[in-house]
């Protein structure tokens, strides 16, 4: 079998270290041991793919899962996957979940004291189509508290799952929104150093994707590593 | 390059909203080959304590060390009903199993004309609240002469390579013990993927 070529690793500071203390769940679930250098090979260069029969075609659309609309203002969540090199990364699962306009999860350990809404469950999914593109259809989450420190806030955001083409693609991330207040404040938002990556979790308002007289756009691209230029190099 | 890549967020504790729709645990479709194994075990955080909010999700190669996808140019079977993907979350006591099947031997870089192969190993990605990226390893499988002379195996210093091989628990149903301790003295070896 021919040289592999692996993926790029993150440019310094581009991703979050595992111990970030103003993050208290990573307190003791950081690894403490530096990392172990893996050359990708085939094992890391493959990766899981998934039929579009698996795929509900009507997953992105979180709107319209039950008998009745959701509270809250609707959005639509639209962008690209690409690669680090501009290259589309077609026919890959992108995942979504999130919380509903009141800023609470279906989920039975969030605690939160706010309605569940009987029309929103805040999760969907889809493939992106030949030239990298996904399209959700959603409510705009609502913020809420969380345990982390006094006084600690949630933006809204939407977490992202994506597949890309192989193991070492694998991304998952949230998506915030542009102008929010409590952005400043997250240890979450802000566990990467690197200022630019940070902004680069902000979703943009988009007029081109808004509906009018139906719901506001957002865009938000997801750039997943690239290839090496050469091959990773035999080892003697 | 002309772009980064995104920067990762912990998945959180409410993952399972996204994920529950898609999360095999037995990746032994009928009509798959190869020898069956049952493999289970825990996460534990730097105080031995259950993460009861994780995912692990595996990749492997099938019985020939074939893998399911079109950089894997082998002249191997490939197996209709084997895809070679699982997630399986993590229960209220950190504890999580699936079954498959021992992969195959997947080519390692090759040395000169020389080619290697790696032992059988399953690729893990594992996912939690707390965990701002995703954690890389691998499982490897016990008493396989492979795991002598294995590239990744060989990276790793000895003492900790076997946090990466699990353990037989049970002969008569094949079941294996591999757990993943995110922290402390037993850590498991994790990657930079």
């Amino acid at each position: 079998m021919a040289n592999i070529v692996g993926y790029r690793r993150p440019s310094p500071g581009t991703q979050p270290s595992y111990l970030h203390p103003p993050y208290r769940s990573s307190i003791k679930r950081a690894p403490e041991k530096p990392l172990v250098y893996l050359p990708h090979t085939l094992s890391e260069v493959t990766g899981p793919s998934f039929v579009p029969e698996l795929i509900d075609a009507k997953a992105c659309d979180l709107t319209r899962r039950h008998s009745g609309e959701p509270l809250g203002e609707r959005i639509i969540v639209s962008g690209r996957v690409l690669d680090e090199n501009e290259r589309p990364v077609p026919h890959t699962l992108v995942e979504v979940w999130q919380a509903n306009a009141a800023g609470r999860y279906l989920h039975k350990s969030d605690q939160h004291e706010a309605p569940l809404d009987p029309n929103f469950t805040g999760c969907g999914h889809a493939l992106t189509d030949a030239e990298g593109r996904y399209r959700f259809v959603t409510i705009k989450p609502g913020a809420y508290p969380w345990g982390n420190h006094h006084n600690a806030w949630r933006p809204a955001h939407i977490h992202f799952s994506i597949f890309g083409p192989a193991f070492a693609t694998r991304l998952v991330t949230q998506m915030y929104f542009p102008g929010d207040p409590l952005l400043p404040y997250d240890p979450i938002f802000n566990c990467t150093a690197d200022e630019e990556a940070r902004q680069r979790l902000i979703s943009l308002f988009d007029w081109e994707t808004t509906i009018p007289q139906q719901a506001l756009g957002y865009r938000f691209d997801i750039v997943l590593s690239g290839r090496e230029a050469t091959p990773v190099e035999d080892l003697k | 390059m002309s772009r980064q890549a995104t920067t990762s967020q912990t998945v959180g504790p409410f993952f399972s909203i996204g994920f529950d729709w898609l999360a095999p645990d037995d990746l032994t479709a009928p009509g798959v080959s190869g020898e069956r194994v049952i493999i289970e075990g825990r996460v534990l955080d730097g105080d031995g304590q259950p993460v009861p909010d994780a995912t692990l999700e595996i990749w492997q190669a099938n019985s020939h060390g074939k893998y399911a996808h079109p950089e894997d140019t082998q002249g191997k079977p490939l197996e209709k009903g084997f895809t070679g993907y699982g997630r399986i979350p993590t229960d209220d006591q950190g504890k999580f199993r699936f079954t498959t099947i021992k992969p195959g031997q997947v080519p390692g870089p090759s040395t000169g004309s020389e080619k290697k192969f790696q032992a059988p190993h399953i690729a893990v990605a594992v996912f939690a609240r707390g965990l701002l990226r995703r954690l890389v390893t691998r499982i490897y499988f016990p008493d396989d002469p492979a795991n002598a002379t294995d590239f990744v195996l060989n990276l790793v210093e000895p003492a900790r390579r076997g946090t990466l091989i699990a353990k037989k628990i049970s002969a008569a149903r094949n079941t294996l013990e591999w757990n993943v301790i995110l922290q402390g003295p037993d850590e498991t070896v994790f990657f930079d993927c």
